[in-house]
């Protein structure tokens, strides 16, 4: 369990209901089991970032999460099914970028955040309007997008859609954000800015945080616990017991050292790549440092 | 010169009296029905036709389109009102649409390729059905590039129901299917039904394209589903703006499209793709220039900031 951070304004979690947990929680896909056996428990306001190789399922953990995915075992989620947080879960899908030619203002793409779920018309002079805007342009604002954030979402660079994307996720203040590899495709000095981003609004906010990555350096220095998939099975524990040469090593079945760089990151140095049959999903990326 | 050519066309020149000529035009009741009916399917296909742009369905609703002229074409050789036959054909077409399974990433490609096959052969069908109806049909020409002639008022009233229905049900699921267009991941992990949305809007769109079908032809949806749309969308990336826009401009076109056909010998469907083509245009260059005009505004503001 992490430190007790200071908890969101409304309708806190207690501390004996976890945000997330996960009993001997397996997943198959098309007749094989992606993973299985892994147990989590994750508190409020905790961040906490799901490592391993590429086709190991990591993606759909999250999917579990969201309760797209079925799995067998116990999962929980804001102490109900998958899928029934509804607004008090924000999701950042793994992503490509928008079309450039796509005609949608960034602020209406938050908008959508906040009540694209409804149906109906909304009608300009519907009670609510006023507090909706105000609280889009509040995260807008929170995100640093305020800029750019008329322009049409396809003009945007890459971490600039990227900041929208995470202001649609918190626009209407979840409990629990579930992130997708936000880092991939920025940029170095993007991607320490949204990392940043990404604590600042874990720590002030006391939002939880499951956020895929595939590189743990940008994020390292934030985080509480590190959750790593590998074929079959799962260690779950603090960066500094779990991406260590022992553990790794075990993990694989085979020898993997971790290195300190000078600077504070780590490396891992012969990590098995996951089956061939697996990389073929993510052409041209390799299991890099992890 | 202009007083001979406007006194040997007598019957139906342009008198240069505005005011004059509406009274002529609207004198006859087909030419009152034809700008009702014309009304109502601008309204649809610019409210739809935003959204097939915005979801680059596009080539969906071409084929959804092309599908209702066998329909129209089959309905009048057993008898029945071609109208009957347009949204017949245009909303099973989009029901079979919806039901092709799509896999995977690859599922766009495929899918295009199977609509396009489908698309040509009933186009076939059609033209087959306009050779075995040996009588005086409308012309195949009107069926594919459009008529204002011989509107009745009943086919006002479907039209009318119709479009109700579709608007209706379009503002229903508007902004769920907004959500699911730009964002489909994050829309269906927020409980947004993706696909169930994705039929529906095919069915409405099915429906929108069979009616602007009677107005422009088959082939010539595109003046009212596509141009609109596209000239909204590249004038303003607010989504209530824009689909205002859609619609004015529908409107317009038609309106002016219907006008300039009633004056002159050239056909409807010309004069509104024109209108609308030439909107288009003239939207485009806009935006070019106002962008210009942005950017070198823009970039002293910027090294003034920066100094």
């Amino acid at each position: 369990m992490a430190v007790p951070r200071q908890s969101a304004p409304r309708q806190p979690a207690t501390p004996a209901e976890p945000v997330v947990a996960l009993r001997g929680a397996a997943v198959r896909v098309g007749g094989r089991t992606l993973w299985s056996g892994v147990d989590l428990t994750v508190g409020a306001g905790e961040f906490v970032a799901v490592l391993g190789p590429n086709g190991v399922g990591k993606s759909t953990l999250i999917k579990t999460l969201l309760g797209v995915q079925a799995a067998d075992g116990e999962v929980r989620v804001l102490g109900r099914a998958p899928g029934r947080a509804g607004e008090r879960v924000g999701y950042l899908p793994q992503r490509r970028s928008f079309d450039p030619s796509l005609r949608m203002r960034g602020i209406d793409v938050v908008g959508l955040g906040w009540d694209g779920n409804r149906w109906g018309v909304p009608l300009p002079w519907r009670p609510g309007r006023a507090a909706a805007r105000r609280r889009i342009d509040e995260v807008i604002e929170l995100v640093g997008a305020t800029r750019y954030a008329h322009r049409p979402i396809g003009q945007c660079s890459g971490g600039e859609q990227q900041r929208l994307l995470i202001a649609q996720a918190l626009v209407r203040r979840p409990d629990l954000l579930l992130l997708d590899e936000p880092l991939d495709s920025l940029d170095l000095p993007n991607q320490a800015a949204v990392a940043a981003l990404i604590g600042r609004v874990c720590r002030e906010a006391g939002v939880t945080v499951v956020m895929v990555a595939h590189d743990v350096n940008p994020i390292l220095s934030r985080l509480d616990r590190v959750v790593y998939l590998a074929e079959g099975g799962a260690v779950v524990g603090s960066p500094s017991e779990v991406i260590t040469s022992e553990t790794l090593s075990r993990l694989y079945d085979t020898a993997v050292e971790v290195l300190h760089t000078s600077d504070g990151r780590l490396v891992v140095v012969g990590q098995p790549e996951a089956p061939a049959r697996h990389t073929d999903r993510h052409p041209g990326r390799q299991g890099g440092a992890a | 010169m202009i007083t001979l050519l406007q006194l040997a066309d007598a019957a139906t020149g342009w008198s240069w009296n505005p005011a004059e000529d509406l009274r002529q035009m609207w004198a006859f009741p087909f030419m009152v029905n034809a700008f009702r009916a014309g009304t109502i399917v601008a309204v649809t296909a610019g409210v739809m036709g935003w959204f097939m742009v915005l979801r680059r369905q596009s080539f969906a609703g071409h084929t959804l389109a092309t599908v209702g002229f066998p329909g129209a074409s089959g309905a009048v050789l057993v008898g029945v009102s071609a109208t009957y036959g347009y949204f017949a054909f245009c909303v099973a077409a989009a029901l079979v649409i919806a039901a092709v399974p799509r896999g995977g990433r690859d599922g766009g490609v495929q899918e295009s390729a199977l609509t396009g096959t489908i698309q040509a052969f009933l186009l076939a069908c059609g033209f087959l059905f306009t050779a075995l109806y040996k009588g005086l049909l409308g012309g195949t020409t009107s069926l594919l590039f459009g008529s204002f002639l011989g509107i009745t008022t009943t086919q006002v009233w479907v039209l009318l129901a119709v479009a109700v229905v579709v608007l209706g049900a379009l503002a229903a699921i508007g902004r769920p299917l907004l959500f699911a267009s730009v964002d489909p991941d994050v829309a269906a992990a927020r409980g947004v039904p993706v696909q169930l949305l994705s039929t529906a809007f095919l069915v409405l769109l099915g429906a929108a394209a069979a009616g602007t079908s009677q107005i422009t032809g088959t082939l010539l949806v595109f003046a009212l589903l596509v141009m609109p749309a596209a000239t909204a969308q590249s004038l303003t990336a607010r989504p209530g703006l824009g689909l205002a826009l859609s619609a004015a401009v529908a409107v317009a076109v038609t309106w002016l499209g219907l006008t300039v056909a009633y004056f002159t010998p050239y056909p409807i469907g010309f004069w509104v793709t024109t209108f609308a083509f030439g909107c288009h245009v003239l939207a485009r260059l806009g935006a070019f220039a106002a962008g210009r005009l942005q950017a070198r505004s823009a970039a002293p503001l910027t090294a003034g900031g920066a100094a």
